[in-house]
């Protein structure tokens, strides 16, 4: 009992919660504001695995890591583009569709992956993000632990997150996308451009669910695996939702469920005999039980999941 | 050549096709369907059949749109091969080959369109429901171990057959066992069963591992069970080939579930919460039961194509089995439009598409990674009619009237 306590509540787990919500949140928030703005993404997924296969790319181009993360942004936004123009433009259905985007991320990353660097299972290694530490902060006992040295990315992310939950409740433009995901034909009247607000925010999911998948390739490691994403793109919808479409909301639930993997990861390193298939089972669980009580309690974008079509002549 | 009035038809069909589809997506649709009116008790049996006929059934636009996609996401494989330096000729001459250049060939198709025929009508029968459920390959995971274990555990002092149908029931059962659990918390907690069936996909794969190493491994470095023995598979339907009677199975399924969807109250009561629930609410279907009924058909179903690779094609369970059949089986119902007699021509095409890219891969090293690419291009294609309209109006009638969608 004492050896699963100290497990539990050993302090590295909760440096490694933080390190591992970051991709997990920075697509949550995209899912935030796509989804504010009336398109549901599921295309999250493909859109980090996107990101993390451009990551690794750019730095193989360049030899550096943070073109790297400049290609993973635009590579992640050009999915959220494909995206938007099938749920937008072509009124496609946006659960299908995102379903269809993921399907075809995965086929197009394992494909160039193979044509570049002849082998189906990992990439090359290529250079990958240096660990950042605070000066100060890192000398103070337990916050120097937790948030000391990490990754620029995970403080990238905390930077981020702050500054999406300020620009979506704080701004007009977040005003605009709230308006048009939850009554389009009003955010039309008083002359705001609906479907440019929807590109504008499915494009940015992308951006940062792209920045979330970098993460994974170019700083917790620096090679690019078939399929590394690994369902964090449903993760994160799922922290979304639990957060209610609020940024800061989606990074507390995937603190949670980093918390979980983090444990899971722990447990499997420790004298703790449980068998791993059955710890490895708990992230998803845990997903499914806080979704189910999350609902009941939560309230989508009322104009979700809906083609609008504007009145005006074109 | 159509006449005028025919394509306007077809054209306004479709149009209610897409409507249908997003409005199911939100699970209350707010307008209140005015299609079916309100006839009287002795007229509203015929209606019912009529209109439940008609959704059920896939039209002559549904395979021209379908058809148009497939085309064009070929075509967009052509240029990716073309552009990474392959030959594009090398490349589908191979494909086609190992899709249909022998019997041998032509049953390795059969044989991987089997699971996916499973799957497709899966994922049709929850759709027809409103219901996206992205968990069959979970649900075929514990399906195919439910078989092995049943076939395992009887022994050979019950008959083969016997064997083999309750394997088949036990598959079916373990299958719709993990796809009530996101039914019932779609329901009755609103819990969005792409989720919830996504996350279950895992604990399916964690699952069936776990038993297996724990319970049921065959000593060796591989982690799977003993072979099943000879009396209990499913036979061969081709002697010599490796298309099982599993595909005869999954055409009666395609029967079956046809024939609850357009001639059954309980099938139209879904097809009616697919269209538009709150409606069916109002006409006093009971919405959250047929919605658990629509993802314990799908769960059974996808349960089945575990059943069928299982004992038609491993012999046997191995962890990890599955390329993916649940997965290919979401494009093979958005290109079958959800329809179950739709599903049959999408499977082979997959089936096609997989035998057909494992040989471009072994003699042209062109990576069969590629034929995942073309599914997903196919989803989108399909998913978005208002691009197929396009291409279809474009071809019919010269450039410049279509476009608008």
């Amino acid at each position: 009992m004492r050896e699963i306590l100290d497990v539990i509540f050993d302090i590295n787990n909760v440096t490694a919660t933080i390190r591992m919500a970051t991709p997990i949140a920075l697509a949550a928030m995209g899912g935030a504001f796509s989804e504010r703005s009336g398109v549901i993404n599921i295309g999250l997924e493909g859109m980090i695995l996107t990101g993390a296969f451009c990551g690794v790319l750019g730095s193989y181009i360049s030899g550096s890591p943070w073109l790297g993360v400049l290609f993973a942004v635009v590579g992640g936004g050009l999915m959220g583009a494909i995206l938007a123009v099938f749920a937008i433009k072509l009124k496609a259905d946006h659960v299908v569709s995102g379903v269809g985007l993921n399907i075809f991320a995965l086929g197009l990353t394992s494909w160039l992956m193979q044509v570049l660097w002849k082998n189906r299972g990992t990439s090359v290694s290529v250079n990958g993000l240096p660990m950042f530490s605070i000066p100060v902060v890192r000398d103070v006992p337990v916050l120097g632990t937790i948030l000391g040295t990490h990754s620029p990315l995970v403080y990238m992310m905390l930077i981020l997150i702050f500054l999406g939950w300020v620009v979506m409740f704080k701004t007009p433009l977040g005003l605009r996308i709230r308006m048009a995901g939850e009554h389009p034909e009003a955010a039309d009247t008083v002359g705001i451009n609906v479907h440019a607000v929807q590109y504008f925010s499915v494009i940015l999911s992308g951006c940062l669910a792209g920045l979330g998948g970098a993460y994974l390739s170019l700083a917790q490691l620096n090679w690019f695996s078939m399929n590394m994403s690994a369902g964090r793109g449903y993760m994160a919808l799922a922290a979304n939702i639990f957060g209610q479409w609020n940024p800061i909301g989606g990074l507390g639930a995937s603190f949670l469920f980093a918390f979980t993997d983090a444990l899971q990861m722990r447990i499997q390193t420790s004298p703790i005999k449980l068998p791993t298939d059955i710890i490895q089972m708990l992230p998803y669980i845990l997903t499914i039980l806080v979704l189910a009580g999350a609902v009941i309690r939560s309230r989508p974008p009322a104009a979700l999941g809906r083609h609008y079509e504007s009145g005006r002549a074109a | 050549m159509k006449d005028g009035e025919t394509e306007r038809r077809c054209e306004h069909e479709h149009e209610r096709e897409h409507e249908h589809e997003h409005r199911h997506e939100r699970g209350c649709g707010h307008q209140v369907s005015t299609r079916e009116g309100e006839p009287s008790r002795g007229a509203a049996a015929r209606v019912v059949r009529r209109a439940a006929g008609r959704l059920a059934r896939p039209g002559v636009s549904d395979i021209a749109y379908s058809a148009v996609a497939v085309l064009l996401a070929l075509v967009i494989g052509a240029i990716l091969i073309a552009a990474s330096g392959y030959s594009v000729i090398d490349a589908y001459a191979n494909l086609f080959d190992g899709a249909f250049g022998s019997i041998y060939n032509f049953a390795n198709t059969l044989m991987m369109a089997t699971p996916l025929l499973f799957t497709g009508l899966s994922v049709a029968v929850a759709f027809q429901c409103g219901l996206f459920n992205v968990g069959a390959e979970g649900q075929l995971y514990v399906g195919g171990l439910a078989s092995a274990v049943v076939v395992l555990v009887l022994g050979p002092a019950v008959p083969g057959v016997v064997r083999v149908l309750l394997a088949l029931v036990a598959g079916a059962l373990a299958g719709a066992v993990l796809a009530a659990g996101p039914g019932y918390m779609k329901a009755r907690l609103g819990a969005h069963e792409v989720i919830t069936t996504i996350m279950l996909n895992y604990v399916g794969v964690f699952l069936t591992t776990f038993l297996v190493k724990t319970y049921l491994k065959e000593p060796g470095p591989v982690d799977q069970t003993p072979l099943l023995p000879v009396g209990a598979r499913l036979p061969e339907l081709i002697p010599g080939t490796r298309v099982s009677w599993g595909i005869v199975l999954g055409v009666a399924a395609v029967m079956a579930v046809d024939y609850i969807l357009r001639r059954t109250s309980v099938g139209y009561e879904i097809q009616t919460v697919g269209r538009n629930a709150a409606a069916a609410e109002y006409a006093g279907v009971n919405v959250p039961g047929r919605i658990v009924l629509a993802m314990v058909m799908s769960g059974a179903i996808a349960g089945l194509a575990g059943s069928s690779v299982v004992m038609g094609t491993l012999y046997r369970f191995i962890t990890n089995f599955s390329p993916g059949y649940g997965f290919t089986g979401i494009a093979v119902a958005v290109l079958a439009r959800n329809k179950p007699w739709g599903v049959l021509p999408a499977a082979l095409l997959f089936g096609m598409l997989q035998s057909g890219g494992m040989s471009m891969q072994l003699f042209a090293r062109i990576p069969a990674d590629l034929m995942t690419l073309v599914q997903g291009i196919v989803i989108l294609f399909v998913a978005a009619p208002a691009l197929a309209s396009m291409f279809l109006a474009r071809s019919r009638a010269g450039a410049g009237t279509g476009g608008r969608g």
